[in-house]
Parts: C-alpha cells; structure tokens; sequence
C-alpha cells in the first residue's frame, strides 16, 4: 500500500468535492491540509486545557505551559537541534527571517558589509534584506540560477568576500522544487566568516532536516506547511549565536526585570516570545511534527521523490507544456511549475479547479526568479504525503483540457 | 473522459471571454500616440499598456492595449476599449468595474476581480497622463516627457 493510499483517510477535507469532482488538492506549498491528529490536538487542548503560559499557577496553566513547552521539544528533534533554547516560537517563516534582522543583523552588519542571497528566494527572504541594506548602506549580491534550475555553486568563489556577513538562502525553492545543497554552502561561507540562514518553509514538509548536521546558524520554518495551524513557525538560531542578542519585539515575557527605566533579559527562548505566544498554533505543530514522524521523515521524502518523477513524466506527455526546474529528482521536491506556452498562468489554475484541481498560479513572490525564467507566472503543482499517482494522473487529465479550450490563444504583443 | 473535462472547462468563463481572448480586437499600438500607461497586477504580475490617441474635439479616437495578462484581464481590455472608444474622454474614465463585469457575461470570481479593475486602471492613467500634458501646454511649460516611469521603479 502506496503512503498516499494509507494516509489519505486523515485528512477529513479530501473527502469533499469541488464543483461535484473529487477534491485533487495540489497547493500544499502554500498550505497543507491537516491530519486528524492536528485537528484533535487543537480541540482537546481548547476543550481541557486551555489556559495562558508561564503565568497561572493553576492545574490548567500547568498544563497548557506543559504542552507548550513540549511542542518546542518535538520541534528540537524533528530540527536535530542540539538544545531546547535554541527553538523560538513565531508566526511564521516570514517573521523568523525578520526576527533574525532585527536581532543579529542589526547589531552585527555595518556600511559597506554584504549580504548574499539567491535569485531563487521568496520575497520573504528578499524584502527584509533590501530594507536592511537601503538603512545601514549594505550590499546585496546574488548566487545566479542556471540553466537547469539549480543555484550556481561555482560562483560562491566570486561572490563570497571578506565583507560576506551573511549567506541567506532557500533550502528547497517554492517554485522550481530545487534541493540546494545547503551543507556545501554552509562549509564554503562559515570558511569565508558568514554566518548562514536557510529559509526551510518549503523543505520542512518534503525532507529530513538536521540543523546540527547542516551547520547553519538560522533556519526557519512555517507550521502550516508541515501540516500544523496557520500561525506557528519557528526559528532555529545556533545558542552561540542567540545567547547574546536582545529581543526585537518588547512586552512581557521576553524580561528578567523590569524597572521604570530599564530592563534584563530572560533566558532564551523565551526572550525573543513577547506577549501570549500562540499556544494552541505551536501544540497543533507538534502534534502535526509527530504525524510525519510516524511515518517517518524517510519514506516521506522518497514518497516525495517517487510522486517527483512520475509527476515529470505524466507533465512531459501534455504537449506543449513547458515544465521548469531540475530534471534529476536527487535535486528537486515535491513542487513542480509549469506552463500552456500562450496561456496565463491564472487560466490555467481557473480550468483545473472547474475538473476539482487545486494549484497555485502566479509568480509565487518570486517575482526576480520568474524575471529569470522569462515569464509573468507559472503554475505551480505541489504534493504532501496524501498525494498519490491518481491525483497526477487528474492533473495531467485536466490540464489536457485547459490546453484543448485555451491554448489556442494567439500571442499577444507583449508590453515587456 | 477528455471530452467530458473539455465540455467543463469550455464553461468556465462563459463565451464572450474565451472569444475575446482568442481574437482580442483592440490589442495593439497607436503609432503617434498621445498618452501611453502601463501598469501591473501586484497580485498575479499581469502587465497591460494602453495606447491613446484623441480626436480634434476631445474623443477617444483609438485605443489599443497590449500586455501580459489573463483571459479575464485581456477581455476586459479588449471589451473597454470597445466601450471607450469613439466617444469623450471624460466618460471614458468613468466607467466602473461593475458595468465592465457586466459587458463580460460571466460571474467573475472575487479573486478574480482585480483582473478587470487592471485595464480600467490602466486607461485612467493614460487619461491623466493626457491631462497633464493639456495642463502642461495651458501653462506654457511644454510637454512632460511622453513615456511615464515604468510601475515598480522609484517611489517604492
């Protein structure tokens, strides 16, 4: 029995029809659906222990603090996080990355310091650099994508310098499914004197990670990629390389002491958590960390690998179809983009949903790497562990039609 | 099977839409044109240009969009242009969304809807950029420069 075919009964929203067709859900980087162990672990926890955090002395605020404290443990070792300290509680991948600006960045880059990104990151790990850079007059450099959707390694010779502070990049591109080898990179740049930050939303849901083994100094993620609440992300920071930061955000909480003119820190991690954290969000994390344990970090990824490939063959048999992004499925997750040459991404996305199809079309806030590719937008393909053959096999159906009904607009002149 | 998903799909945005994306009537430039704007869809990306050229009495003389854009989008455009043109420019900046949705015959979704907003963005924009000019000349100080800044770049 296929991982799809033993998982699927968790998620009660598969079960539903779209417009009288099988729901054949395809836009898990963007959310992923949630297993029933989620569901559950929110609902007993509003429906029994429901209470505020490191506050209330009672049986409930016990407990609540408990399971609290225990999601940050279950998000330790599915990171292979060396400690507890080093997992701070967020609202999502995006704030982790803003957290690690205003908190290291600020502090440790100064005028003519450079940051090196990649020009396949989301614009949650471009804009808060570039806001970074016009306040303290620093320089942005980019590792280029080649040809074949991989980042340009060879180029870190060039693009690594002695005013390198930082290497930000994506550890599986949003668009493209590109696995980067973030191992190499991080040895290449902690050689130069960079610390390194990987932007994990999109390989938390698809891969094993290992912080420790990695090396990396930050790595955020997103809870509701991985099957967890909207809400809830985490950044990981190296406890040699939080231990001596402020908080960013102040309130309560994140203090030791406070008088009227000044203050000391609490320890970490709670430093860096001002105000009531979303509890609920990060238990439903846990619980969501614990499903995808169960199965086993291991078969989801070669579940992943095998939905990868037979996905690039069942997407090479629709003519025409334009597909981006490496061809070796060593390099590439579960997230595949596409085009009908001459049709727009969103009419595409508009056919498949009339067939039940959900995917995403647009530019993916990657907007430098669909300048790249030479397009507006693409549409975009992603899987979870639920995915099966038959949903790649509705996909390629479907798309067969959008191509027969729209593909035979002609091209417009273009205004670029 | 195929047939069946070709019938559904061929529903999908009623007749009027998929017709005036196939075969739009009114893409193209305006050679000489008198205002020219161009903007994007923050959302999806989509790009569309207008090109203007007025009538010695203050008509629209010709209008002609092109553009990186949707069915709905490109539609929309071809539709509006239809709408405006031939007729005075200060109604042709007037008209709204809503009779846009309208002249297209199909529901159109609510995520859908910035879609037609972009075209009636876009030709508001060329009919101010022509105002100014005609402000400009009133004044004396001659013509702005014909090309406006391309959206995205400066201001932020």
């Amino acid at each position: 029995m296929s991982l799809a075919e033993r998982v699927r009964a968790d998620f009660p929203i598969l079960s539903r029809a779209v417009g009288g067709r099988r729901l054949v859900y395809l836009d898990s980087a963007a959310t992923a659906q949630k297993p029933r162990p989620v569901l559950e672990a929110l609902r007993t926890f509003y429906e029994r222990s429901n209470a505020n955090v490191h506050r209330s002395i009672h049986t409930l605020g016990e407990e609540a603090t408990e399971l609290y404290e225990r999601a940050r443990d279950r998000v330790r070792a599915f990171l292979g996080a060396r400690h507890r300290e080093e997992i701070v509680f967020t609202r999502g991948t995006t704030e982790a990355i803003n957290l690690v600006v205003h908190t290291w960045a600020r502090r440790a880059l100064a005028e003519g310091d450079e940051i090196l990104l990649t020009e396949m990151e989301h614009h949650s790990n471009l804009v808060p650099w570039i806001l970074l850079a016009r306040e303290r007059r620093l320089r942005l450099r980019h590792v280029p994508v080649t040809e074949d959707g991989t980042l340009d390694v060879a180029a870190l010779d060039r693009l690594l310098t002695r005013r390198t502070r930082l290497v930000a990049l994506t550890h599986v591109s949003n668009v493209l499914g590109t696995i980067n080898p973030v191992a190499e990179i991080v040895e290449r740049a902690q050689a130069a004197g960079a610390r390194v930050l990987v932007d994990g939303a999109q390989a938390a849901p698809h891969l094993p990670v290992d912080v420790a083994a990695l090396g990396v100094d930050f790595y955020a993620f997103s809870g509701h990629k991985v099957g967890g609440p909207t809400g809830i992300g985490v950044l990981y920071g190296r406890r040699e390389v939080l231990e001596p930061l402020e908080p960013f955000f102040g309130g309560s909480e994140i203090i030791r002491e406070v008088w009227l003119d000044r203050v000391t820190w609490n320890d970490l991690p709670w430093r860096f958590e001002p105000g009531t954290p979303p509890i609920a969000g990060a238990i439903g994390l846990g619980a969501a960390l614990d499903y995808l344990g169960g199965l086993g970090l291991d078969t989801v990824r070669r579940h992943d690998a095998e939905l990868v490939a037979e996905a690039l063959v069942r997407l090479g048999e629709v003519e025409d179809l334009e597909v981006y992004g490496p061809r070796d499925v060593a390099v590439r997750a579960g997230v595949i983009s596409f085009n009908l040459p001459g049709v727009h991404a969103h009419d595409v996305a508009a056919a498949l949903d009339v067939e039940g199809v959900a995917v995403r079309a647009g530019h993916h806030c990657a907007q430098p790497l669909m300048r790249r590719l030479g397009v507006a937008g693409t549409a975009r393909a992603s899987f979870f562990v639920h995915t099966g053959p038959d949903d790649l096999a509705a996909l390629a159906a479907a798309l067969r039609g959008a191509r027969e009904v729209l593909g035979t607009g002609r091209l417009r002149p273009s205004a670029r | 099977m195929r047939h069946a998903s070709v019938a559904r799909v061929s529903g999908l945005y009623g007749g009027l839409i998929l017709e005036r994306f196939r075969q739009p009537r009114h893409f193209g430039e305006v050679p000489g044109a008198d205002a020219a704007h161009e903007d994007v869809n923050p959302l999806c990306g989509d790009r569309l240009r207008v090109e203007v050229r007025f009538g010695p009495g203050g008509d629209l003389q010709q209008v002609r969009f092109q553009g990186d854009a949707c069915a709905i989008a490109t539609a929309a455009a071809d539709l509006l242009a239809e709408m405006v043109e031939g007729g005075p420019a200060a109604q042709a900046a007037q008209v709204e969304r809503e009779a846009l949705v309208r002249a297209l015959g199909a529901p159109i979704r609510t995520s859908r809807l910035s879609c037609v907003t972009l075209p009636l963005a876009v030709l508001r924009g060329a009919l101010g950029v022509a105002a100014e000019r005609v402000a400009a000349v009133r004044r004396g100080s001659g013509y702005p420069a014909a090309t406006p800044p391309a959206p995205g770049e400066g201001g932020g």
